[in-house]
C-alpha cells in the first residue's frame, strides 16, 4: 500500500427521491507517472491509482481509467441519481494492488 | 534584430522546428488509442463537450469537465504527453448526467480531445488548446 | 458541474492579457466566510503603497476557485493528516499537542501574531520556532525539520483554524530591533541578478516577470499548496526560493535573518485575513 494515501469524499447526507446529487471524491496519492527520473538518472517507476468506481446500493454510477496523466490526489467530479436511500460505495484501485474504498450513506428526506 | 548571417541560419532552424514538428505529432500521437476506442469508426462533431482553461497557470494541475448528453463512454486525450491518455468515463445506470470533471497534466501547450461514445453507437469528438504556461518562480 | 462550468467560461474572457492588474474577485470560503484579501496598507508601508492586496488575486480563475472551497483545495489533505498528528501522544512525556492546547481550533488567532517576542526566551519567535519547542521541551519529543512535511502541515493546520481573523503581528517593542532588521533585509539586493525583495514586490507587482504574474508577496496564505510541487510550502521555503532565484547563496530556513524578514514581511500584510493553506501555482 502506497504511503499515506486517503480518501475523502463529500456527499449531501440527504436529498429527495430521484434528485440529482452532486459528488466530489479526492484521494491522496502522488501518482507517478513513469515518467520522471530520479537524481541519478534512473525512471521512478510509475505507480498510480488506475480506476476509480462509485456504485449505489449495487448499481454502478461511474466507473473511470485513469492513466499517468491525472494530476496528483487525483480528484473527480460527477452527479448521480439517489432513487432511494442507501449507500454510496467509491473504490480506487492502485497499481501496486491495493483497493482503497469508503462509503457514505444517504437519507430521502 | 540585426539582419546576420548567424541570425538568418537560427531564423532558418526555427522555422523548420514550427512547421515540422507539430505535424509529425498530429499524425501519430493518439492514434491507436483512438483506433482502439472507436474500433476503426468515423467521428463527427455533435453531443459531446470539453471544457478546459485557454491557459494553465500550470501544467500540473489543470481542471477539465467533459459533459454530453447521450454518451454512454467518453475518452480524453491529451496529444502533446508523452503518452496520449488522460482518461476514460464509462457512467453508470445512476448517473444523472453524462458529465465529469477532473484535474489532469499537461507536458506543455497542446491540444486536449475529447471523444464520445453515444448511446447510438456513434462517435464525437471536441477539442480545445490549452496553453501552459511555466509559471510559479522556482522555490 | 454547473459552477465549474460558469468558472471556465469566465475565464475564457479574462484570460487574454497578459499583463494584468490583480483580478477584481471576493473570496468567499465554503460559500460562507467572507475573506479580507484587500485593503488599506497598514501605516508602516502606507508611504510605498496604498492597498495591500493578497497574492490570491494575481491567480488565474481555477487556482483562486480552488481555494475558495476546503474540499476541492489540496492543501486541506494535509491538514487532515496534521490533525491526527494533533491528537496523537508523542515523545517521552506521552503527551499529545491536544493534551495542553485542547481541540485544534483553540488555536484559532494564534497564526495571525505570529512571529511573535518571546518574553522567557527574550527572541522573536515563528510558529515552527513554537511548534519545536513544544516538541522538545514538553513532549520529549524530536525536533522536526523547519520546512519538513511534518512540521508545514502542522502549521497549515494552525492557519487553518484562524482564517478570517486578521494578520496583525507586533512590530513595536520588543520585536522592533528584528522587525527592522527584517526591513534592512528586504530592501536588501543580492545574488548575480541584484534583486531585492522590494525589486519584484513593491517596485513591479501586477507585472509579469517571465510567465508568472507578480504579487505583493504577502505571506497570509502561507502555508501554500502550489500547483507546481503539489504539496504545502513553508515561509522559509519561499523565501530561500526567491533568493536563490536571484543567483545568491540563500540564508538557511529557520536562521535568525529569515526570521527577521519573516516578522517584517508579515506586517506589510497586517490587515489581510489568514487564508492558510491557500493554492497558488
Amino acid at each position: 500500500m502506497a504511503k499515506g494515501v486517503k480518501p475523502r469524499v463529500k456527499v449531501p447526507k440527504t436529498a429527495a427521491a430521484g434528485d440529482t446529487i452532486t459528488i466530489k471524491t479526492l484521494i491522496s496519492h502522488k501518482m507517478e507517472s513513469g515518467q520522471r527520473k530520479d537524481d541519478d538518472g534512473n525512471v521512478i517507476p510509475r505507480s498510480i491509482i488506475n480506476r476509480f468506481t462509485c456504485d449505489f446500493n449495487g448499481e454502478n454510477v461511474i466507473d473511470v481509467v485513469l492513466e499517468p496523466a491525472i494530476s496528483t490526489n487525483p480528484y473527480l467530479e460527477f452527479e448521480a441519481v439517489v432513487p432511494e436511500a442507501g449507500e454510496f460505495v467509491f473504490t480506487w484501485y492502485d497499481d501496486d494492488g491495493s483497493v482503497y474504498d469508503t462509503s457514505k450513506k444517504i437519507a430521502i428526506e | 534584430m540585426e539582419l546576420t548571417r548567424r541570425n538568418a541560419i537560427l531564423m532558418g532552424a526555427g522555422a523548420v522546428l514550427i512547421a515540422g514538428v507539430p505535424l509529425k505529432v498530429a499524425a501519430a500521437a493518439g492514434a491507436d488509442e483512438i483506433a482502439a476506442f472507436t474500433g476503426g469508426a468515423e467521428i463527427g462533431a455533435g453531443d459531446i463537450k470539453l471544457i478546459a482553461p485557454e491557459i494553465a497557470e500550470n501544467g500540473n494541475t489543470v481542471p477539465i469537465e467533459v459533459s454530453s448528453d447521450t454518451a454512454v463512454e467518453i475518452l480524453v486525450l491529451a496529444l502533446g504527453n508523452p503518452t496520449p491518455p488522460v482518461a476514460t468515463f464509462k457512467f453508470g445506470k445512476l448517473s444523472a448526467s453524462r458529465a465529469a470533471s477532473t484535474r489532469i497534466r499537461l507536458a506543455g501547450t497542446q491540444e486536449v480531445v475529447a471523444i464520445a461514445k453515444l448511446a447510438d453507437g456513434s462517435f464525437v469528438q471536441d477539442t480545445s488548446t490549452v496553453k501552459v504556461t511555466i509559471g510559479g518562480c522556482g522555490g | 458541474m454547473k459552477k465549474l462550468t460558469g468558472v471556465m467560461l469566465a475565464s475564457a474572457l479574462v484570460a487574454t492579457p497578459l499583463i494584468a492588474e490583480p483580478v477584481d474577485d471576493t473570496l468567499i470560503l465554503n460559500e460562507d466566510v467572507t475573506l479580507v484579501t484587500r485593503t488599506a496598507a497598514p501605516a508602516h508601508v502606507a508611504d510605498v503603497m496604498d492597498e495591500v492586496i493578497s497574492g490570491w488575486h494575481f491567480r488565474g480563475t481555477e487556482t483562486r476557485a480552488m481555494q475558495a472551497d476546503d474540499f476541492d483545495n489540496p492543501g486541506m489533505i494535509f491538514v487532515e493528516q496534521a490533525e491526527d498528528v494533533w491528537n496523537t501522544a508523542e515523545g517521552s512525556e506521552g503527551k499529545s499537542c491536544a493534551s495542553c492546547h485542547g481541540a485544534s481550533e483553540e488555536m484559532a488567532g494564534v497564526r495571525p501574531v505570529y512571529p511573535k517576542y518571546n518574553e522567557a526566551a527574550g527572541e522573536v519567535r515563528t510558529l515552527e520556532m513554537q511548534i519545536n519547542d513544544c516538541r522538545e521541551n514538553r513532549m520529549g519529543a524530536e525536533k522536526w525539520k523547519y520546512t519538513g512535511g511534518d512540521m508545514v502541515n502542522m502549521t497549515a493546520l494552525i492557519a487553518s483554524v484562524s482564517r478570517g481573523m486578521p494578520v496583525n503581528v507586533a512590530i513595536d517593542g520588543p520585536a522592533q530591533s528584528t522587525w527592522e532588521a527584517g526591513k534592512d533585509l528586504y530592501y536588501t539586493r543580492t545574488g548575480q541578478l541584484e534583486l531585492a525583495c522590494a525589486s519584484c514586490h513593491e517596485q513591479n507587482y501586477g507585472n509579469m516577470i517571465r510567465a508568472d504574474h507578480l504579487s505583493q508577496g504577502h505571506i497570509n496564505g502561507f502555508p501554500t499548496y502550489r500547483l507546481k510541487n503539489t504539496k504545502l510550502n513553508a515561509v522559509h521555503a519561499r523565501f530561500k526560493g526567491c533568493v536563490r532565484d536571484t543567483r545568491a547563496e540563500t540564508f538557511k530556513p529557520g536562521s535568525p535573518e529569515f526570521v527577521a524578514l519573516e516578522l517584517y514581511v508579515a506586517s506589510r500584510g497586517n490587515g489581510l485575513h489568514v487564508e492558510g493553506p491557500s493554492v497558488r501555482n
